[in-house]
C-alpha cells in the first residue's frame, strides 16, 4: 500500500477541499491528492482505481490539470465489471475530448461493449461514442450503431439514434446507411425513441438533400399524424408538462416539419391544418406552451406561403411582443427577425415597440432589438429612426454605446439621402460617442467630406464648433483636425456659408489654437498628434501670419518622446526653414479622395469586420472630383496590392486613401519594413505632399517630377513594390533623414538609368568562394525573376568540376541554365556565370528563398559547400 | 444542438460541466470564466438568454445554482429552459429535494443523470420516470457488484486466515 493514499475516500477529499479557506490551501490539498493518485497509478493499484478516477474528475472540475489520469479511464473501461466501466466512461467523457489521440485506443473497447450482452454496458458505450467520438471512430463503429437502432430495448434504440446524429455529422457520406432505419423509428410509440428518431431525421435532412427528399416523400403524412395524436392526446402524467403532453416531442416534430415543408408546396399543404390547430389551441400562459407556439410560428414562417396561417402567426407575434415576460419578448424579437424576410410590412407595424425594446434595461433584449432595427431601416424611414437612435445614444449605457454607434454609422452610410445629412449625423455621433466609432467609419467620413466640395466650409465650421464644445472624443478630434488642416482658410473666411448656418468669427490664431489643444492634450494618442502636426504644417502655408507660431509648436515636438513625432517635426522644421520655395506646393490641399477605391477596399478586404458597417458612401456625383482623382486612383490600386495584409486597423484606410505608395514612407523612416498602424498617417500625408505638386505643378521640384516620371512605368509593370526596397537599400537613405529631399536625387537618377532594378546581393560567401546575384525582371511579368549568378574564387587554387545546385520551396519554380564553364580560375582571376529563372507563384506575398549546394574539386579534393539564401530583396 | 452544459454556483464555482462540442482544456476554462462573469452579474428580472460568440446561452437559477446550456442561434430558447427544468426535476426526484451539497458530493450521480437525459447534445428522454428507472437499475447493478466483491474478498480473507 502506498504511504500517501491511505484509503482516503472521495467524500473525505471533497470535504478537505471545501474546508480550505484560501486558494493556496486548496492547491496544497489538491497537490497532495494528485501525488497520491499518481503514486497509485504507478503502482497499478486496481482496488482504488475507480475511486481515484472519481477524485480526478472532481479535481478536473476545479480546473486543475488531470491528463495523467487519462490512461486510467481506458483501463477501467477495459475491465469487466459494470461499476468500473460506468466510472471509466464517465471519466473518458469528462477528461478527454475528440481531439486527443489517446481516444483512438478506446475504439476497440467501445466495439466490444457495443456488442456486450448487458444492455446497460451497451448504453454506456453508446453514450460515450455519441458524446466524444472523432470522425475515425464514427466511421469504424457506424455499423454497430446502425445495428443497435433495431435493438430490442427501446432505451438502447434511442441512444443509438442520437449517436447516429453524431456519426453523420462527422462522416456525412454515411447518411445513406441511416436513412431507412431512421424512417422506421418514426413509427415507434415509445416517446424516447420517437423524439430521438425525429431528431435523427432532422439531422439527416440537414446534411443531405437526398435524405430530405426521401423523408418528405415518405414521412410527412406520418409525422403530421403523430403531431395530431400528441396534440390531441388526453392527459398522461408521465409526459405532462404544465398541462401539455410532451412539449419536447411537439417542438421536435414542428422542427422536422419545418424542414420538410420549406420549399415544397405539397408538403406545406399537408401540414397546414395541424399547424393551425397547434397555433390556435396551445395554451400560452406557461413557458412550455409558449415554447411550442414559438416553434410553430417559426415553422409557419418558413414553409410555403399560406395567407391565413401567416396572419395567425403574426398575431401570436404581436402577443409575444406585448408580453411582460422578458423571455417572451426576447423570442418575439427573434421571431420578428425571421419574419421580416417574408412579412416586412407586418413587422414595420411593430416599429414603435421595437424601438422601445432598444431602450430596455436588459442587454440581451437591447441587442436583439437593435439588430432588428437595423433590418427595418430603409431609405424612407432612415431619418426618424436615426433621430431616435442618436437621442438614445446620449442616455445609453457605456457598454451598449459601441454596438449602437456601429449600427447608426452603418445605417447612415447606407441610406443617407444627402451628403449634408450624412455629415450632420456623423458629427452628432462623433461628438456623442466618438470613442466608439471605428477607424474605417471616420476614414469614410473624411472621404465623403473631401468629395462634398460645396460643404467644405460648412463642415469645417461645424467641426470647429463641436471641437470647441468638447475634446473628449478622439475620433471627433481627428476629423476636426484633419478638416481644419485642409480647409482652415474656409473656417476663417466663412467661405461657402449655407443659409442654415449661424455665422461665427474665427481668427487664424483661433484655428491654430484649436490644433495646439489637440496636439498638447494629454489624452491624444499618436495618430491624433501626428494628424495635428500635419494640420499645423499645412496651416503654415494657409496662414502665413501665424507661421512663426506654428514653427514654434512644430519645433517643440522635436523633443517628443515619440519617435515619429520627433522625426516628423525635425523634417517639417527643415522644410519650413530651408525650402520656402516648395512649401506652398507641398502643402496644397489634398486632391479629392476616391470613393470607389474606398468602397472597393471595404468590400474586398474587410468582409467580416464590417458586417455591421458595410460602407457605401452616398452615391452622389463626384463633380469635379473625377479627373483630379484619377491618377492618384491608379497609384492607389497598385499600392493596395502592395500593402501587406497584416497591417492593422488604425489609419490604414486613410493611409491608402491619402496617397500612399509606401516608398517615400519607408525612405523617410529609413527602413523597408511595412509601416505599422497609427504612425503612417503622417508619413503618408507627407508622401502625398511630395507627390501632389508633381502632378499639379511639374516644375516645382525635380525630385517630385522625376519621381512621377519613374512611377508611371513602374506602375504599369506592377513593379511599384520594387521601389521601397531600392530606396531602403541604397546608401542614400542612410545618409540621414534630415536631408530627405536631397536624398531623393541619387535614387531617382539611378531609377532613370536602370528602370525598375534591384540591387545585387552577395548571396553566398565563404572563405574560398563568393557568389553574387544580379536580378532583373521583364516588364509586365512581375512573377518571374531572372537571376545572374556570378561565382568568384577567393582561394589561390583552381577549382575544377564546378557544379552549382539550388533548391527552392514549393511556391517557387526554378529553372537553371548551364553554367558558363566548369573551371573557376584562382584568386578571383575570372569567374563563372550561370543564369537562373525563378517564377514566384505567391508574388507579393512571399519573397524568394533558396538552398544551394556547390561542389568542386581543388587539389584533387572534393569540396562541398552548402548554404541558404534568405537575403533576397523583398517583393521579388 | 446543445454545445455544453454548465452548472455554476453563485460564487462562480463550477459544479458540473459537460461538453458536447470539442473545446480544449484552455478554452473550457476561458468559457467558464467568461460566461460566469456575464451570467452571474445579470439582474434577477432580466431574460434568461445571453448572446455569446454567435451562440445563445440559456441559463436559469435554482437556489444558489445557475444551470446554463449553450445552444445554436436557431434553437428554441424556451424549450431549453424547459429542458433545464426537466433536469432539475429529475435531480430533485433522485436526491429528494436536491441541494447544492448533493451535487458536490455526488457529482458523478448528477453526470449519470445528465447522460440519461442528453446525448450528443440532443434530448434523449422526455419522461422523468424513465430516467429515474434507468438510473435506479444501473445503481442497483453497481450495488450487486459491490456486494459480490465484498463477499468474494470475505471468502478470500477467510481462506487466507
Amino acid at each position: 500500500m502506498n504511504p500517501f493514499s491511505s484509503g482516503n475516500r472521495l467524500r473525505d477529499m471533497i470535504r478537505a477541499i471545501r474546508a480550505c479557506k484560501t486558494a493556496a490551501e486548496e492547491r496544497a490539498v489538491v497537490r497532495k491528492e494528485c501525488a497520491a493518485i499518481r503514486a497509485a497509478i504507478n503502482e497499478n493499484d486496481q482496488g482504488y482505481r475507480h475511486r481515484n478516477l472519481a477524485k480526478l474528475m472532481f479535481i478536473h472540475m476545479l480546473g486543475y490539470p488531470t491528463h495523467f489520469g487519462q490512461m486510467e479511464c481506458l483501463k477501467l473501461i477495459a475491465s469487466a465489471g459494470f461499476p468500473e466501466k460506468r466510472i471509466g466512461y464517465l471519466g473518458l467523457m469528462l477528461l478527454l475530448d475528440e481531439r486527443q489521440e489517446v481516444l483512438m485506443l478506446v475504439t476497440n473497447s467501445l466495439k466490444q461493449d457495443l456488442n456486450h450482452s448487458n444492455q446497460y454496458i451497451v448504453g454506456l458505450a453508446l453514450c460515450a461514442l455519441g458524446n466524444i467520438s472523432s470522425a475515425e471512430m464514427a466511421r469504424d463503429l457506424a455499423p454497430d450503431v446502425e445495428r443497435l437502432l433495431q435493438f430490442r430495448d427501446p432505451n438502447i434504440r434511442k441512444k443509438a439514434a442520437l449517436c447516429s446524429i453524431r456519426i453523420i455529422k462527422k462522416v456525412p457520406d454515411l447518411v445513406e446507411n441511416f436513412m431507412y432505419p431512421a424512417a422506421s423509428l418514426l413509427k415507434e410509440k415509445h416517446h424516447g425513441v420517437l423524439v430521438t428518431g425525429v431528431q435523427l431525421c432532422t439531422g439527416l435532412c440537414k446534411v443531405s438533400s437526398e435524405a430530405l427528399e426521401y423523408f418528405r416523400e415518405n414521412c410527412t403524412e406520418g409525422l403530421v399524424k403523430t403531431l395530431r395524436d400528441i396534440a390531441n392526446s388526453p392527459y398522461s402524467p408521465e409526459y405532462d408538462v404544465a398541462g401539455i403532453t410532451d412539449p419536447f416531442l411537439h417542438i421536435r416534430l414542428l422542427m422536422l416539419l419545418r424542414l420538410l415543408g420549406q420549399g415544397d408546396a405539397d408538403a406545406s399543404d399537408c401540414m397546414t391544418d395541424i399547424l393551425a390547430q397547434v397555433a390556435s389551441r396551445t395554451e400560452s400562459n406557461k413557458n412550455a406552451g409558449n415554447a411550442i407556439l414559438y416553434e410553430c410560428v417559426q415553422t409557419i414562417m418558413s414553409i410555403e406561403d399560406n395567407g391565413g396561417l401567416r396572419v395567425l402567426a403574426i398575431n401570436i407575434l404581436g402577443r409575444f411582443l406585448s408580453n411582460r415576460d422578458n423571455n417572451i419578448r426576447y423570442v418575439g424579437l427573434n421571431m420578428l427577425m425571421k419574419a421580416i424576410v417574408v412579412e416586412a410590412k407586418a413587422v414595420q407595424r411593430h416599429r414603435a415597440t421595437i424601438l422601445e425594446c432598444v431602450k430596455d434595461s436588459d442587454a440581451s433584449i437591447q441587442k436583439r432589438a437593435l439588430e432588428l432595427v437595423y433590418l427595418l431601416v430603409n431609405e424612407s424611414n432612415v431619418k426618424p429612426f436615426t433621430k431616435e437612435l442618436i437621442e438614445y445614444l446620449e442616455v445609453s449605457d457605456q457598454e451598449f454605446k459601441g454596438d449602437i454607434t456601429a449600427k447608426i454609422c452603418s445605417l447612415v452610410e447606407k441610406f443617407s439621402p444627402e451628403k449634408i445629412w450624412y455629415i450632420d449625423q456623423m458629427l452628432k455621433v462623433l461628438s456623442e460617442a466618438g470613442n466608439f466609432v471605428k477607424d474605417e467609419v471616420w476614414h469614410a467620413l473624411i472621404v465623403v467630406i473631401s468629395n462634398a466640395s460645396d460643404l467644405h466650409g460648412y463642415t469645417v465650421r461645424a467641426l470647429y464648433r463641436a471641437f470647441q464644445a468638447s475634446t473628449e472624443q478622439e475620433s471627433l478630434v481627428r476629423v476636426a483636425v484633419w478638416c481644419i488642416g485642409e480647409y482652415g482658410d474656409m473656417l476663417v473666411n466663412n467661405v461657402g456659408m449655407l443659409d442654415i448656418e449661424e455665422p461665427i468669427t474665427v481668427t487664424e490664431s483661433d484655428a491654430v489654437d484649436a490644433i495646439e489643444v489637440a496636439i498638447k492634450h494629454h489624452r491624444s494618442d499618436l495618430t491624433t498628434k501626428a494628424m495635428a502636426l500635419i494640420a499645423l504644417f499645412k496651416l503654415s502655408s494657409r496662414f502665413p501670419a501665424c507661421s512663426e507660431r506654428i514653427k514654434d509648436i512644430i519645433f517643440q515636438n522635436k523633443q517628443s518622446l515619440l519617435l515619429e513625432l520627433q522625426q516628423r517635426s525635425i523634417e517639417f522644421n527643415c522644410i519650413l526653414q530651408k525650402y520656402h520655395n516648395i512649401r506652398s506646393a507641398l502643402l496644397e490641399r489634398m486632391p479629392i479622395l476616391d470613393e470607389t477605391t474606398l468602397r472597393g477596399r471595404k468590400d474586398g478586404s474587410l468582409p467580416t469586420a464590417v458586417s455591421t458597417s458595410t460602407i457605401i458612401p452616398c452615391d452622389l456625383p463626384n463633380g469635379v472630383a473625377e479627373p483630379a482623382a484619377a491618377p492618384i486612383g491608379d497609384l492607389l490600386d497598385l499600392s493596395l496590392d502592395d500593402v501587406p495584409p497584416p497591417i492593422s486597423s488604425c489609419g490604414d484606410i486613410l493611409q491608402d486613401l491619402l496617397a500612399i505608395d509606401l516608398s517615400p514612407a519607408s525612405a523617410l523612416s529609413g527602413t523597408s519594413h511595412p509601416p505599422k498602424a497609427g504612425t503612417d498617417v503622417l508619413l503618408d500625408l507627407l508622401s502625398i505632399g511630395t507627390l501632389v505638386p508633381a502632378e499639379t505643378s511639374p516644375s516645382a521640384l525635380d525630385i517630385s517630377s522625376s519621381g512621377q516620371d519613374n512611377k508611371a512605368p513602374l506602375a504599369n509593370s506592377n513593379g511599384l513594390a520594387s521601389l521601397p526596397l531600392l530606396i531602403a537599400d541604397s546608401p542614400a537613405s542612410s545618409a540621414g533623414m534630415m536631408d530627405l529631399l536631397d536624398a531623393f536625387d541619387p535614387i531617382t537618377q539611378k531609377l532613370e538609368e536602370n528602370g525598375p532594378a534591384y540591387p545585387s546581393i552577395v548571396a553566398y560567401e565563404s572563405r574560398s568562394l563568393r557568389m553574387t546575384f544580379n536580378f532583373s525582371k521583364q516588364p509586365g511579368n512581375p512573377r518571374t525573376t531572372f537571376i545572374l549568378a556570378t561565382f568568384t574564387n577567393l582561394s589561390p587554387n583552381v577549382y575544377n568540376d564546378f557544379l552549382f545546385q539550388a533548391a527552392v520551396p514549393k511556391f517557387l519554380q526554378l529553372h537553371l541554365d548551364p553554367a558558363s564553364s566548369s573551371t573557376l580560375p584562382a584568386s578571383g582571376d575570372g569567374s563563372i556565370t550561370q543564369n537562373l529563372k525563378v517564377n514566384n507563384t505567391q508574388h507579393g506575398k512571399k519573397s524568394l528563398a533558396m538552398r544551394i549546394r556547390i561542389a568542386y574539386k581543388t587539389n584533387n579534393d572534393d569540396i562541398l559547400e552548402e548554404g541558404k539564401i534568405n537575403n533576397f530583396p523583398r517583393d521579388l | 444542438m446543445i454545445h455544453f452544459v454548465l452548472l455554476i454556483s453563485r460564487q462562480g464555482k463550477v459544479r458540473l460541466t459537460k461538453w458536447y462540442s470539442p473545446y480544449s482544456q484552455k478554452e473550457r476554462t476561458k468559457v467558464i470564466r467568461e460566461l460566469g462573469g456575464v451570467i452571474l452579474s445579470r439582474g434577477p428580472k432580466l431574460c434568461n438568454f445571453v448572446d455569446w460568440r454567435g451562440f445563445k446561452v440559456v441559463y436559469k437559477r435554482y437556489a444558489s445554482l445557475y444551470f446554463c446550456m449553450c445552444i445554436d442561434q436557431d434553437d428554441n430558447e424556451l424549450e431549453v429552459l424547459e429542458i433545464i427544468h426537466h433536469f432539475v426535476e429529475i435531480l430533485d426526484r433522485y436526491f429528494g429535494s436536491v441541494c447544492e451539497l448533493d451535487l458536490i458530493f455526488n457529482f458523478h450521480k448528477a453526470y449519470y443523470i445528465l447522460d440519461e437525459l442528453l446525448l450528443a447534445g440532443e434530448l434523449q428522454e422526455t419522461s422523468k420516470k424513465t430516467v429515474a428507472r434507468l438510473i435506479a437499475a444501473q445503481d442497483s447493478l453497481v450495488e450487486t457488484a459491490k456486494e459480490q466483491q465484498g463477499s468474494i474478498s470475505n471468502i478470500i480473507a477467510q481462506a487466507t486466515k
